[in-house]
């Protein structure tokens, strides 16, 4: 589980807090996603349910984050890591350097761990096998392209099966099946109590995926819910996230009189195929 | 005007792996392409043989009808601009402003030239208030667009973007969406490397799907993104309209929203 209670932070060169008064929970065996235009405070929204806020950063906060039972600030980060894994924006600075194998990059973090050898093995191959990076199992790290590099850096944190999963952008540099994989990943792991925050661009994978979303906007939780509500509400425009081209279609048509009057605005497929088939069918009212 | 015509290219990395595997491509000077498909297909490694940064271990890549072999960095970074997929790689000034008017200036455009043109470029990627920024202090979403500005601010008769859109937030797309208009209606031919679709759908007359380093299709967007098995081989899904006009049933191609509301409103004829 995280929970953010009322938190406010700046970071050590800034005056301004870049988060204010955060208020927002997930708990175990749920997928949330977080939301929000460019400089919102995603990131460092990450940073802090992983401990690196305020271990790494430093800064000045109030109030409290927790994982689990752990109050973050009073944790050292050695001991945060083995329960919450963080996959960073950019995965060229999670490389760890120390390793000269996809294979063996990804079973580092299980390494420091402890994890039995079998088992670490085990783990690897399966992790390697579910996100389609088998291939690259030899190669250097440091020899891939940007979206394979992208996916080994979700592999070396899902490997772990930390309690506490925090992703931020992981799929910005997939191709659209390997989005799709990687966010279908984050949704499976639900059943294994694993507690998972992403942050993602990607609005059609949130709506059919996620839980629950959170809105940030000037580093405050504006609105949370569920995905077809968030990602259809008026004030996605206001927040600076945009709405899926199933959502934009529908809104228009609406206007239009093209499209059932009593259905709420759709953001997935399915729920746009359902609406315009009823139009289609005569259904307007 | 510059035409690209790529004839044969097989690139090999040092380690061995080969990224292009024979790669046939003619642009023509104009053009508004995306180049799509799956990771580690050679996009990046095709983009960056357009100005030099990688040059072909066999074939050849021309510009206006000369071998780019023949032609050096400085040489070709006059004609092509190429904004990389990592700016941490493109980027070294301590200020935005420094970054953005190294281009022109080195292209020997003139003090007072390259300031207007990194003022341009600036504005136009919307990074006018962190002039005076370091780069490496921006969010990774702005740090991408100020590889952006340098580039545009470079004037170049083609520009290249690599994943331009990674990264960025709604309103950023959208300027960005501008920027590939204003190009196109300059006369420039742009090149841009995405995985999104509706994006590519929105704002390019012409799409490239690559897979194991060859182009297996190539088209319109209303063509490209009708041929599934092509697209499932790059790992590529269709944009969000086409996929939704298929669950209708409809045979009319659509790929963006204006598309699909005008066949939607011109009743069961217009949707073919
Ligand atoms: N520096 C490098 N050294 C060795 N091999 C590399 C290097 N960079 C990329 N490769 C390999 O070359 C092939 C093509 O990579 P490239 O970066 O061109 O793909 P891409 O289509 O741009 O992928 P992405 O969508 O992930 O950016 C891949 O197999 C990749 O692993
Ligand atoms: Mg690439």
């Amino acid at each position: 589980m995280i929970r953010f209670r009322d938190f406010t932070y700046a970071y050590p060169t800034g005056e301004a807090p870049v988060l204010h008064g955060v208020d927002l929970e997930v708990r175990p065996g749920r997928f949330h996603g977080l939301v929000g235009a460019s400089g919102s405070g995603k990131s460092t929204l990450a940073m802090a349910a992983a401990g690196f806020i305020p271990h790494a950063q430093g800064g000045e906060s109030t109030g409290e984050v927790t994982v689990g039972d752990l109050v973050v600030a009073d944790t050292p980060l050695p001991d945060l890591v083995t329960r919450v894994g963080l996959v960073q924006q950019d995965p060229f600075d999670q490389i760890s350097g120390a390793r000269f194998t996809v294979r063996e990059e990804i079973a580092f973090g299980c390494e420091n761990l402890g994890v039995e050898r079998g088992e670490m093995v085990r783990r690897v191959d399966e992790v390697m096998e579910r996100l389609r990076i088998a291939p690259l199992a030899d190669r250097s790290p440091y020899e891939l392209s940007g979206g394979q590099q992208q996916v080994v850096a979700v592999a070396s944190m899902l490997v772990m099966r930390p309690e506490v999963l925090v992703l931020d952008e992981p799929t910005s540099q997939l191709d659209p099946a390997g989005s799709r994989m990687v966010v279908e990943a984050l949704a499976a792991v639900r059943a294994t109590g694993m507690t998972v925050l992403l942050v993602e661009h990607g609005l059609e994978l949130l709506a059919e995926h996620a839980d629950e979303l959170h809105v940030i906007a000037d580093g405050r939780i504006v609105a949370e819910g569920p995905p077809a509500d968030i990602l259809t509400d008026p004030r996605l425009d206001a927040w600076g996230i945009g709405r899926t081209r199933f959502t934009a279609a529908a809104a228009e048509a609406r206007r239009d009189g093209l499209w059932p009057r009593s259905r709420p605005l759709p953001a997935t497929l399915d729920g746009a195929a359902a609406g315009f088939r009823a139009a289609a069918n005569g259904e307007l009212e | 005007m510059t035409a690209i015509a790529i004839e044969d290219l097989v690139f090999r990395y040092p380690s061995g792996v080969t990224a292009l595997d024979g790669v046939d491509l003619r642009i023509d000077p104009g053009e508004t392409v995306a180049v799509i498909g799956q990771n580690g297909a050679g996009k990046t490694t095709l983009a960056r043989h357009l100005n030099g940064i990688h040059r072909p271990t066999s074939g050849t890549v021309r510009l206006d009808g000369r071998d780019t072999a023949e032609r050096s960095i400085a040489s070709l970074s006059a004609s092509v601009g190429y904004v990389f997929q990592n700016p941490a790689e493109q980027l070294f000034a301590s200020t935005v402003r420094a970054d953005v008017e190294f281009g022109p200036r080195n292209l020997g455009r003139g003090e007072e030239e390259a300031r207007r043109l990194a003022d341009r470029a600036l504005e136009a990627t919307g990074l006018t208030p962190f002039a005076d920024h370091h780069p490496y202090h921006l969010s990774p979403a702005d740090r991408k667009r100020v590889a952006l500005a340098a580039v545009l601010a470079m004037d170049t008769p083609v520009v290249v973007l690599d994943e331009p859109t990674t990264g960025q937030d709604h309103a950023a797309v959208t300027r960005i969406a501008r920027i590939v208009a204003a190009l196109r209606d300059e006369g420039r031919t742009v090149v841009a490397v995405s995985h999104d679709m509706d994006f590519v759908a929105e704002n390019f007359a012409r799409v490239v799907v690559m897979a194991q380093g060859r182009v297996i299709a190539d088209g319109t967007p209303g063509e490209v993104f009708t041929r599934s098995a092509d697209l499932e081989r790059a790992r590529v899904e269709p944009p969000q309209m086409l996929r939704l006009a298929a669950e209708l049933g409809w045979a009319r191609p659509v790929t963006t929203v204006p598309e699909f509301l005008d066949a939607l409103r011109a009743g069961p004829s217009g949707r073919g």
